[in-house]
């Protein structure tokens, strides 16, 4: 399924997408496979920078940047199927994610409180 | 419902005959008068004493520090007498049932037989309210001897004790009243249970605790034959109650009489067997006696009701009792002849050693006990239950004798300590009561003892095939006699002297184990030399600086008895002195008139064949009746006991009176050590305790101790296996919680990973299959 629709977006240019494409006219020639690489580069460098960091900040924002990833692709998903609803969830998730981004800052700027370092590794107390 | 509809049409079916009188089995050689439905009273007899027991335990939940349940008791057991009197005159030889309540009734069809009916209902023949009075009687009279025996316990151990003692009179009354064998054993576990309890009373004492054990133990062997006996009787029977047992039972007992002992099944001549076991275990017989000298450990009053007078013949009343079961069997009865014969002399020939004055009798009543059986097996059940009745009235004076020297003495018990106590200021009625004992227990002519005696004795010459037994029982008669006398003339004649026991009293201390080790293991030569002639003289006061490390002797005063003691001991020696005069009433006494109406004499007094049918296995002359050297041993028997009595009478006098000027010797003491190592060896008990321990304790310890490490090695480790299996699981799984943010980060993206790598690979299969 996926690959066919792959290919159809491959085979078929913006155009045949209907007149949504002239809003973005600068852009003629980039295909929603450009979006989901970037969408797709930017989940594998967030989920990279989570693993290998150990600063909690640093993760936090890695988390925020597949969250954006994930924005991107459905917002790329949208304008591919001229579907209105794609954006408007996309619009959800960034309030959520503001409201996410505060607590989360909030809550390590406690962490940091209590342990006096900003290291995931100072947090361990729960290992078996 | 069925059951009390059959009561009813019994007890019409009894007016009709008329009640219980013996001419009625003339038209119907062996039918058995059905009962008539009892009096509700009748049920007063247990209950009473139970409700005095609950108002004894209350007593002692309030700790009330006064008499109280003396009084209590004493007046239960006085009006439960007074119902047991009142169901004597009610009945006049009849036999009725009273159903108290229904108990236990398991069916499991709806055919006749298929159910198993046991009722809380009591049985009252003859036969069980002779058993009733006597029991209730000496209880009460034993009850109010107890409220002063026990009154250094007030406010301890007082309601304790009444309160067993009350729950041990129900029981009893259970055990003798049941109609039906489930409710005999109820009671027959019950005085069980209240005789260890009794036993047990001075708990802080260890030898008290070890002979409650000992004797509960021994007694659960005992019981164990009971209880297959009871299993087997309904297996084969399908009732356990005695109204049916006993119709029952009849065709066989027929069967024997008409020497077609081929026709009776293997399982009804083992019945009788197994119900015997239960009565040997008991009433403390041969091999099973070792329990009852040892219960001496209790306080006298329970000696003289429970190991005396009335629960160690509950072996007697059950074979009286299943009398028809034991004439169905020519096994059983020769069986309970012998071992009642071994016991007999057995026992007495160990109470001849002893100087514990309170053992001998213990072993005294072991062997009386054992002429009981005796008696029963020779086919003189009148013979056994008037023994049983003389034994109770003059055994329990003896031990309350004994008991009251106990308790004036500061716990002596000794013989060899104790002298001339008959002259002492205050203690006539304890001596003359102890005479009487004496008298009885010795066979000395015209005595309620002589005349039972010789009943069991010219029964046992005249069965054929028993004269072995007459003869074992004639020698345990003299040595009884000797036994018995040397008591009396050690303690109670001769010059006046004692020593205080180590209790003060009566109640566990510290030092009363030395003192029960000293009387135990008593060696004349092994007694402080210091000690001696403590209060020779007429003033009786034992102070003696030489007493110094029995401190609190120093002036020590015997104290004798006050009005209750001397009072029941009055009561009980007139009693035991008016008992002989039952044998003159009637045309053979009064017991034989009781009995004729109840079924431990109906079903073989109607015709004689049944004593030639069970005893002539061997001789094979079915009519001979035996004579004692050509004379009815009934009349020789006045003359050859009664010697025979007075010769070990007279050898007492020798021994222990002739000559002595002081208590630790007599002229005894030049014959022992001619005895060699038969002297020894009989005040060693025949070393049948250390015998029993050897075989059976020892061996029993060894396999528990083979058992306890199977128990640690297999038993434990199996379930120690199954514990350590979760804590495997959780220590291979634990490395998994390592608390780190990015392991557990990657463990999901791996997770989502391998989903979608699955997901994919399905979908690639799927769009390759389509």
């Amino acid at each position: 399924m996926m690959e066919t629709t792959l290919l159809a977006a491959q085979t078929v240019p913006g155009v045949a997408a209907g007149a949504g494409m002239d809003l973005v006219a600068p852009m003629a020639g980039v295909t929603l496979a450009h979006y989901l690489f970037v969408s797709a580069a930017m989940f594998a460098l967030g989920l990279v920078g989570f693993l290998v960091r150990r600063n909690l900040i640093v993760m936090f924002l890695c988390t925020e940047l597949m969250f954006q990833a994930a924005g991107i692709a459905m917002i790329a998903f949208a304008r591919y199927h001229l579907e209105m609803s794609g954006q408007t969830f996309v619009i959800f998730v960034l309030t959520v994610a503001a409201a996410e981004a505060a607590l989360a800052l909030a809550l390590v700027v406690l962490l940091f409180r209590m342990r006096d370092s900003l290291s995931s590794e100072a947090w361990q107390e729960l290992k078996g | 419902m069925a059951i009390e509809s059959l009561h009813h049409a019994a007890a019409g079916a009894l007016a009709g005959l008329g009640v219980g009188a013996p001419e009625s089995g003339a038209s119907r050689p062996f039918a058995l008068p059905e009962p008539g439905a009892g009096p509700w009273w009748v049920a007063l007899i247990p209950f009473l004493p139970l409700a005095a027991s609950i108002a004894c335990g209350l007593c002692a939940a309030f700790k009330v520090k006064t008499k109280l349940p003396a009084w209590i008791s004493v007046a239960a057991l006085a009006a439960a007498f007074g119902v047991a009197v009142a169901m004597f005159t009610e009945l006049a030889g009849g036999t009725s049932i009273t159903h108290a309540f229904r108990w236990i009734e398991f069916r499991w069809g709806s055919e006749p037989g298929q159910v198993f009916t046991a009722n809380f209902s009591f049985y009252a023949d003859n036969l069980s309210i002779l058993w009733m009075l006597f029991v209730t009687g000496l209880a009460t009279l034993i009850a109010l001897y107890a409220s002063e025996y026990m009154s250094h316990d007030v406010g301890t151990g007082y309601c304790r004790f009444f309160a067993a003692f009350n729950l041990f009179v129900f029981s009893m009354s259970c055990l003798v009243l049941g109609d039906n064998l489930i409710l005999l054993f109820l009671g027959w576990e019950g005085v069980g249970l209240c005789s260890y309890l009794l036993i047990g009373y001075y708990y802080k004492k260890p030898s008290a605790v070890a002979a409650a054990k000992k004797a509960f133990i021994v007694n659960r062997i005992g019981d164990l034959g009971l209880l297959m006996g009871i299993f087997l009787t309904f297996v084969h029977f399908g009732t356990v109650e005695f109204r049916e047992l006993f119709a029952l039972a009849e065709p066989y007992a027929q069967a024997v009489r008409q020497g077609r002992i081929g026709d009776v099944p293997g399982i009804v001549q083992l019945i009788p067997v197994l119900l015997a076991i239960g009565a040997f275990g008991k009433s403390a017989q041969f091999p099973l006696y070792v329990w009852l000298p040892d219960a001496m450990e209790g306080p006298t009053p329970v000696s003289a009701l429970i190991h005396a007078a009335t629960m160690v013949t509950a072996g007697v009343y059950l074979i009286a009792r299943t009398y028809p079961l034991f004439l169905a069997s020519d096994i059983a009865l020769p069986l309970v002849a012998w071992v009642g014969a071994i016991t007999a002399l057995l026992a007495a020939t160990i109470g001849m050693a002893q100087f514990d004055i309170k053992r001998i009798m213990a072993y005294s009543t072991v062997s009386q006990l054992g002429y009981m059986f005796c008696g029963l097996a020779v086919l003189t059940s009148t013979g056994a239950v008037f023994h049983v009745l003389t034994h109770a009235f003059f055994k329990a004076t003896l031990f309350l004798a004994c008991g009251a020297v106990m308790h004036g003495f500061a716990g002596q018990l000794d013989l060899r300590k104790l002298s001339g106590v008959l002259f002492m200021p205050g203690w006539l009625i304890v001596g003359l009561a102890m005479l009487v004992g004496c008298l009885n227990l010795a066979g000395v002519p015209l005595t309620a003892g002589y005349f039972s005696k010789d009943l069991i004795l010219a029964e046992a010459f005249i069965t054929p095939t028993m004269a072995p037994i007459g003869w074992i029982l004639l020698l345990t008669a003299g040595l009884t006699a000797y036994y018995t006398f040397r008591v009396f003339f050690r303690v109670f004649l001769g010059p006046k002297e004692f020593h205080p026991g180590d209790d003060h009293h009566g109640e566990a201390e510290t030092d009363v184990k030395h003192h029960s080790e000293q009387v135990e293991h008593g060696d004349p030569h092994a007694e402080a030399v210091g000690e001696k002639a403590h209060g020779v003289g007429d003033d009786a006061h034992g102070a003696d600086d030489a007493h110094d490390h029995h401190h609190g002797h120093d002036h020590f005063h015997p104290h004798p008895p006050g009005w209750a003691i001397n009072g029941v001991l009055a009561v009980l020696a007139i009693a035991s002195i008016l008992a002989a005069g039952l044998y003159f009433v009637g045309d053979k006494g009064w017991v034989d008139g009781m009995l004729k109406a109840s079924t431990a004499q109906q079903i073989y007094a109607a015709d004689g064949s049944h004593r030639a049918a069970v005893f002539t296995a061997t001789t094979g002359t079915p009519e001979a009746k035996g004579t004692f050297f050509g004379f009815d041993p009934h009349k020789a028997m006045y003359y050859v006991s009664a010697v025979v009595g007075l010769i070990g009478i007279g050898v007492a006098f020798y021994l222990h009176y002739w000559k002595r000027t002081e208590a630790e010797r007599s002229l005894a003491d030049n014959l022992v050590p001619r005895l060699g190592p038969i002297a020894v060896w009989a005040q060693d008990k025949w070393r049948v305790d250390e015998l029993y321990d050897m075989v059976i304790v020892k061996p029993l310890r060894v396999i528990s101790h083979v058992f306890h490490v199977f128990d640690k090695l297999v038993v434990d480790g199996l379930v120690n296996l199954f514990g350590l299996l979760p804590r495997l699981i959780g220590s291979a799984l634990r490395p998994s919680q390592h608390g780190q943010l990015q392991g557990y980060a990657a463990a999901t993206a791996a997770g989502v990973a391998f989903v979608l790598l699955v997901v994919l690979l399905l979908a690639v299969g799927a769009g390759v299959s389509s």
